[in-house]
């Protein structure tokens, strides 16, 4: 029952009262500001909240000054360490996840969860008070004689917020592959001799691989745009992209320079989505085959 | 609980049982859940200086209920987070309908743009809406309150419906149509049949989807520091501002609140969800 217009499904009446409301939202208030954004990274400033577009590119170039280079090859780093550590912490506890008991991965999938429903501030203010050198951490090396150590606003501050963080976006997304993972596969496996470290490593790996990227990139994707673990957790010389941005927008006052940062980011961000996807998109056809 | 069982026969695929792998889960658990519980702890210790343990207190959060600017930061939150959880649901429910129900043209379009907010990175839609409520559409900066609120409200709704959409079109999925053909066929309307048979349906969806949108208001940090002015500040940016300033048991004590909540959210959340579920999978 298509209609004139190519709207089927139902009638067209029903269609515009649910279509046109959340269109026209998002319209305004996504797809607009965006567009201004876009529009302003093509800019320069006039005075001190005033941009004219003007077609230039000379605030991409200076995205590709050293200076600036720097900071996205540190946050591309930042973001890349925290997703390996995350997959090595995460990896054995999706694997104890997928063949505990029906309780026992309620329970274990609850305990990921909780902290992940945390206010975002909450969990790194937990973590500054933890961290600092009064501390307890600092507090339990003076008990043995070490320390005190300056954790606090230095990288390593930075990079075991953003692990704290991010730990559920890789922990789920490995748990759901591994839990559709082929058992008899895994007992084949351990039936011909091989180990356990074997098995996992020549088998339960290779097969779960396009499962393994997707969350790899899942939680490498919100890393990369942090800003407040950074902000909080890190120091001088731990900046990443996003409090870069943060700073022309707020006080440095160079909105077209910010912009064409923010869109830098974006452009990473949705190169990685569509790597995902079309890894996800090969690891399906395979699966047909 | 097989997890902490004591004795038993352990098979090949019982990596759950295997001593290594759950001293593993122990060390993550410690990791997630030892900052979080120290910060509780030391909002009950009678202390400046949160280092020592001096004794049990409820003085900090006496402190916090005398503390207009928080208490006011904290309705703020609260209220903008109902705000933003009515219209979210609406809108993610209706765009979920459209997407489910229909074929239009420019339907991918449609669909990229609801996705969009789920993976643009929190700072980029933080600047857009600072320079959008800043120069596009000024919002009016004396108005009463609630009103004032507007743009942090909608820059929440902005970011939380999308949420909503994903979370009801997969509960759309198990519908099964011949029940609303059957409505239909008794007489009823298109619109009145969605209502009648279509939403008991997706309830499930629309509550889980209600308290994600109301935690991602409640949490929000980024967007929210890029939209607030001087007289709206939620509970996140004041906490921000405090947390800047130094590490104190007021700062524990007000955590713990906006801990509590969400958590106690969640817990009932899951709990109207699984009754809802029960209810309507019941014979």
């Amino acid at each position: 029952m298509a209609s004139a217009r190519g709207i089927s499904g139902g009638s067209r009446s029903a269609f515009w009262a649910v279509f046109l409301t959340p269109a026209l939202w998002m319209m305004l208030f996504f797809v607009v500001p965006l567009s201004v954004i876009w529009a302003y990274s093509f800019g320069r400033t006039l005075g001190l909240t005033e941009v004219v577009v003007t077609g230039t590119l000379a605030n991409y170039v200076r995205v590709f000054d050293p200076v600036y280079l720097m900071i996205f090859a540190k946050s591309l780093v930042f973001a890349g360490v925290t997703t390996a550590i995350c997959l090595i912490i995460g990896f054995p506890y999706a694997l104890v996840m997928t063949f505990a008991s029906a309780r026992a991965k309620i329970l274990l999938l609850l305990a990921i969860m909780l902290p992940f429903w945390t206010n975002l501030l909450v969990r790194t203010y937990a973590l500054m008070a933890v961290m600092r050198t009064e501390g307890w951490i600092n507090d339990g090396f003076g008990l043995v004689g070490l320390g005190p150590f300056e954790m606090l606003h230095t990288n390593f501050a930075v990079i075991t917020g953003l692990v704290y963080v991010h730990l559920p976006f890789i922990v789920l997304p490995l748990f759901s592959t591994l839990d559709r993972l082929d058992r008899s596969l895994i007992e084949a496996s351990l039936d011909l001799g091989a180990g356990h470290l074997r098995t996992i490593f020549q088998v339960v790996i290779p097969i779960v691989w396009p499962g393994i990227l997707s969350a790899v990139l899942l939680c490498f994707i919100p890393a990369l745009g942090s800003y407040l673990t950074p902000d909080l957790l890190g120091g001088p010389d731990s900046q990443m992209i996003a409090s870069v941005i943060e700073r022309q927008f707020k006080r440095a006052n160079d909105w077209p320079f910010g912009a064409a940062l923010s869109f830098m980011l974006m452009y990473l961000t949705l190169a990685a989505m569509a790597w995902r996807a079309l890894a996800e998109r090969r690891a399906a056809g395979k699966e047909a085959h | 609980m097989a997890l902490f069982g004591k004795k038993r026969e352990s098979g090949p695929l019982d990596y759950a049982g295997r001593w290594s792998l759950r001293l593993w889960v122990a060390g993550v658990m410690l990791f997630l859940y030892l900052p979080l519980a120290s910060l509780i702890l030391f909002s009950f210790n009678d202390s400046r200086r949160t280092i020592r343990w001096e004794g049990f207190t409820f003085d900090w959060y006496g402190k916090l209920a005398n503390d207009d600017a928080l208490i006011s930061a904290f309705t703020n939150s609260l209220t903008i987070a109902a705000i933003s959880t009515l219209f979210s649901v609406v809108l993610g429910a209706m765009s979920a309908i459209a997407l489910w129900r229909f074929r239009f043209p420019g339907k991918g379009l449609f669909d990229g743009m609801i996705t969009l907010p789920i993976v643009v990175p929190e700072i980029c839609m933080g600047v857009a809406m600072l320079v959008f409520f800043g120069t596009i559409m000024p919002w009016p900066r004396d108005l009463v309150w609630p009103l004032d609120l507007g743009a942090i409200a909608i820059a929440h709704i902005t970011f939380s419906f999308p949420f909503v959409t994903v979370v009801v079109r997969a509960r759309l999925a198990s519908f099964n149509r011949e029940m609303e053909e059957a409505a239909r066929d008794l007489g009823a309307g298109e619109l009145r049949a969605l209502w009648d048979v279509l939403l008991p349906h997706v309830r499930p969806a629309l509550i889980s989807g209600a308290l994600l949108a109301f935690t991602l208001s409640l949490d929000d940090f980024v967007i929210t520091f890029f939209t607030a002015g001087p007289n709206t500040v939620t509970f996140p940016v004041k906490i921000y501002s405090m947390v800047r300033f130094s590490v104190t048991p007021e700062v524990n004590a007000a955590s713990t609140v906006l801990m509590a909540i969400t958590v106690a959210m969640t817990l009932l959340g899951m709990k109207l969800q699984g009754a809802d579920i029960a209810r309507s999978e019941a014979p």
